[in-house]
């Protein structure tokens, strides 16, 4: 894995160095390709494990650099929501998350933190999804989100029926946010994704169930938007989400999503997952509040296949 | 032999089990092994005779153990293994740092036998019954257990979140904030008269609970009495010094009689370090003729307010024992202000349903202590009077981790019984009951499904309702009773959806085996 990568990544250095006379390649090796503002709104990415499509894809938006500078804190937040294996796919592949924390810290980061306010016991969701073992094993510092005592009051101005709530103070602390949620079924959303992941921000989710849900994911988007969204719909639990029964719910797509915008990432998610983004209340609401397109035919999507 | 180094060897093993018992009540980061906690828990005494009873094992025979134990050396559990005992040993030598010197000293004082032997046998007659009432407020260990988790544990839970808030500050998350479920006041004295009643009864007259109140005190001293160890005064040595009777906290050595009550010796040894003189030891019974004086009891004096305080406090104990018996079924908690027409209270894991573990549990709060979801707390009045303090699950504290199966697995009463992880994932606690009229999706018209998404086997799933919104529905056969849909509800001050627990705790089916999902896509690229 990691002669294959220094491999890809000497030869994306070549090429580059190729092109650009007057560098030479060593000193190409060591700087990386250089950050530059993304040409596309989406990069999807098929056919790899999960860290090779992340590498793929984040290339071709100009690095882990164009979103990390160095000595930033990060924030990475993927789906713990859950005590299941990661085989169930009802949290994020734990070493998508490992992989992620790593670039983010070859990238200079100062800090990285992962964290999610989890739906089981916290403390067995970290451990069971293998998340906190592969993040921290990848540097990063796993931090708890379990009490009401880790989150602050935030205003949403531009909410409609979610005006204020509560979000983690590492968040709120951080100057990078990078959202890694998992792309699955949800029996109350149909799909949960890139919005739908950020109730794991925030400390009371029954405001949010009491009070138009779908509103108030498309509410809380105005006011917290990620830097990057990586979707990982490697494994998708397909049906029986958010948490789901059983292994059979489970289907091996391999696919990932890219993108600095959360209603494109969800909308192209959406046509993974088998449905139309329109049809999805939550999407449809953020993309009329304008908070991003969810007109996949309108945006630059880049397809790579590993 | 030099007896002294008796003394040293019960506080040694005292210790040990002092602080061992403590950790597992204090453990708020959960980080015990179950083992261990069986394993230091296998001597105690109530515990292991429950046990024994529900499960006719030797396995669970600890009881055993110590009354053999008690019948070679006397009371040498109330003074080494019972965490009780040990803790008011701990008050007495804490209080004497406080006591002028001749306050310390003990006298010998006259047995309330009546009333020990009384409670002793109004316990085992309730128990015969099928009420654990007054074992649950009057076991030693039970007692021990709920002192901890509900007075102690919440200040040391407060200090480490104290320390956490510092740390976490400074970027340091070895230590982590722990929110406690709140426990009503109601609940707490009972625990809370216990500690102040065992405190000043141990600071002011030693061993006086362990010897008056304590059902298992009582019990070893019937057999203590006849133990082949005892201490013995040897008459050819003593000086009449008064040292090893100031030295007594059990206050059962008269030495100008040269008597010693070895039913309320709880064998501390106390009393052989005391004697500069060497005169006390600790030896095999042999039948020697004693002196006529060391057989004659002190004179005993008729003492009114002591006549009163006993026949008061048998008529409290028989009003008590009467309740626990007439409670034998739960009493339904309908009150025209809980909209949830709950029948029946929801009874934890591995206890096969609350008329078995009502008979079996003495409430020392374990399992509410190690349970990671904090869903265990004790109950009031939920099983009845009979079921006082024991625990329950509250779906508003918490829900029954699918994953999980800790309580089953350190209950010492036997009063849950370890589940393997596939039997508990099929162990149907109750049922979920879903209330339309209480539903955000019917009342607001907007989707919800808090409690569906949380249900761990699909038992509650989402069904078409009006246009394009989803609405609960429960299939009975495979819910389990976790609770998860109930905590999840976000309904106020009601919820949409509550468990209604079984009597008797049945089997669910396993959620039905589907096909493998698929997504049928035209290219790799939907788009």
């Amino acid at each position: 894995m990691k002669r294959r990568e220094f491999v890809r990544k000497s030869i994306g250095a070549g090429v580059t160095a190729g092109a650009l006379a007057g560098f030479g390649s060593l000193g190409r090796l060591i700087a990386g390709p250089l950050p530059q503002e993304s040409e596309w709104d989406v990069v999807a990415v098929r056919g790899g494990e999960p860290g090779i499509m992340f590498d793929r894809g984040i290339q071709s938006m100009g690095g882990m650099r164009a979103f990390v500078k160095r000595g930033q804190t990060v924030v990475i937040k993927p789906n713990i929501g859950w005590d299941v294996i990661p085989e169930k796919a009802a949290n994020t592949n734990p070493n998508l998350v490992g992989h992620i924390v790593k670039r983010c810290l070859e990238a200079g980061a100062g800090e990285v933190y992962v964290l999610d306010h989890t739906c089981d016991d916290w403390g067995k969701c970290y451990r069971s999804s293998g998340i906190e073992k592969a993040a921290r094993d990848a540097g990063a510092k796993v931090v708890p989100a379990h009490s009401e005592s880790y989150f602050q009051t935030v205003t949403i101005p531009g909410g409609k029926s979610l005006k204020s709530t509560k979000e983690h103070e590492t968040i709120l602390k951080a100057d990078v946010f990078i959202n890694v949620p998992a792309l699955k079924h949800h029996s109350s959303t149909h799909m949960s994704c890139c919005m739908k992941n950020l109730m794991g921000n925030v400390w009371d989710r029954g405001y949010w169930h009491r009070n138009n849900l779908h509103q108030c994911i498309a509410d809380f988007a105005t006011y917290r938007k990620p830097h990057l969204n990586v979707v990982d719909a490697y494994n998708v639990l397909k049906r029986n989400g958010p948490r789901g029964v059983s292994l059979q719910d489970v289907v091996n797509m391999k696919a990932m999503v890219l993108s600095a915008n959360i209603v494109a990432a969800d909308a192209a998610a959406a046509r993974f997952f088998g449905s139309e983004p329109s049809d999805i209340l939550y999407i449809r609401h953020a993309h009329e509040m304008g908070l991003g397109n969810m007109n996949l035919e309108e945006l630059n999507i880049n397809r790579i296949t590993v | 032999m030099k007896y002294t180094v008796l003394k040293n060897v019960r506080v040694g093993i005292a210790l040990v089990f002092l602080l061992l018992i403590s950790l597992f009540f204090l453990d708020f980061r959960l980080e015990v092994p179950e083992e261990l906690i069986n394993t230091t828990l296998y001597l105690q005494f109530a515990p292991s005779l429950m046990k024994f009873l529900t499960t006719l094992s030797l396995a669970s025979a600890g009881f055993f153990i110590v009354m053999i134990l008690t019948a070679l050396f006397g009371r040498v559990y109330c003074s080494a293994i019972c965490p009780l005992g040990i803790l008011q040993d701990v008050f007495i030598r804490l209080s004497n740092l406080f006591k002028k010197k001749k306050k310390r000293w003990n006298r010998f004082s006259r047995p309330y036998n009546i009333l020990r032997y009384a409670i002793l046998g109004l316990t085992a007659l309730v128990l015969i019954f099928g009420s654990t009432l007054l074992l649950t407020l009057l076991d030693p260990y039970s007692n021990f257990g709920r002192i901890f988790t509900y007075l102690f544990k919440p200040v040391v839970v407060g200090i480490n979140n104290a320390a956490a808030g510092l740390l976490n500050n400074l970027n340091l998350y070895f230590l982590y904030r722990i929110d406690l479920y709140p426990v009503s006041a109601g609940l707490l004295a009972i625990p809370g008269v216990t500690l102040v009643v065992v405190f000043a009864m141990s600071v002011t007259r030693g061993r006086l609970f362990c010897n008056t109140v304590c059902p298992v005190g009582a019990l070893l001293g019937i057999m203590s009495r006849y133990s082949l160890f005892r201490i013995r005064i040897e008459p050819s040595e003593c000086t009449r010094c008064s040292l090893c009777e100031k030295a007594c906290k059990a206050e059962c050595i008269d030495y100008k009689a040269g008597f010693i009550d070895y039913s309320r010796c709880v064998a501390c040894f106390n009393c052989i370090n005391s004697c500069r003189e060497g005169a006390v030891k600790f030896d095999l019974v042999r039948p020697v003729k004693t002196p006529v004086a060391a057989e004659a009891k002190p004179a005993m004096a008729v003492d009114g307010s002591k006549r009163k305080f006993i026949t008061g406090s048998m008529a409290w104990l028989l009003g008590m024992a009467g309740a626990g018996l007439a409670q034998d079924i739960p009493r339904p908690t309908k009150k025209s202000t809980v909209p949830e027409p709950r029948n029946h209270p929801v009874c934890p894991p591995g206890s096969s349903g609350f008329t078995v573990f009502n008979k079996t549990c003495t409430a020392c709060s374990l399992c509410v202590s190690v349970c990671p979801t904090g869903v265990l707390q004790p109950s009031f009045l939920e099983y009845g009077l009979a079921g006082l303090l024991q625990p329950r699950m509250d779906y508003h504290a918490g829900f029954c981790n699918f994953e999980c199966t800790r309580c089953t697995e350190i209950c010492p009463n036997g009063a849950l019984l370890p589940l393997k992880l596939e039997e508990k994932k099929l162990t149907q606690l109750g049922i979920a009951h879903f209330i339309k009229e209480n539903c955000i999706v019917h009342t607001e018209k907007t989707d919800c499904g808090a409690c569906s998404e949380h249900c761990p086997t699909k038992a509650v799933h989402m069904v078409p309702y009006e246009g394009t919104l989803v609405i609960p529905e429960v299939n009975d056969t495979i819910c389990i009773g976790c609770g998860a849909c109930e905590y999840a509800c976000p309904t106020v001050p009601y919820k949409a959806i509550f468990v209604d627990g079984n009597p008797l705790h049945l089997k669910a089916d396993p959620p039905a085996e589907e096909e493998k999902a698929k997504i049928e896509l035209e290219d790799d690229f939907p788009f």
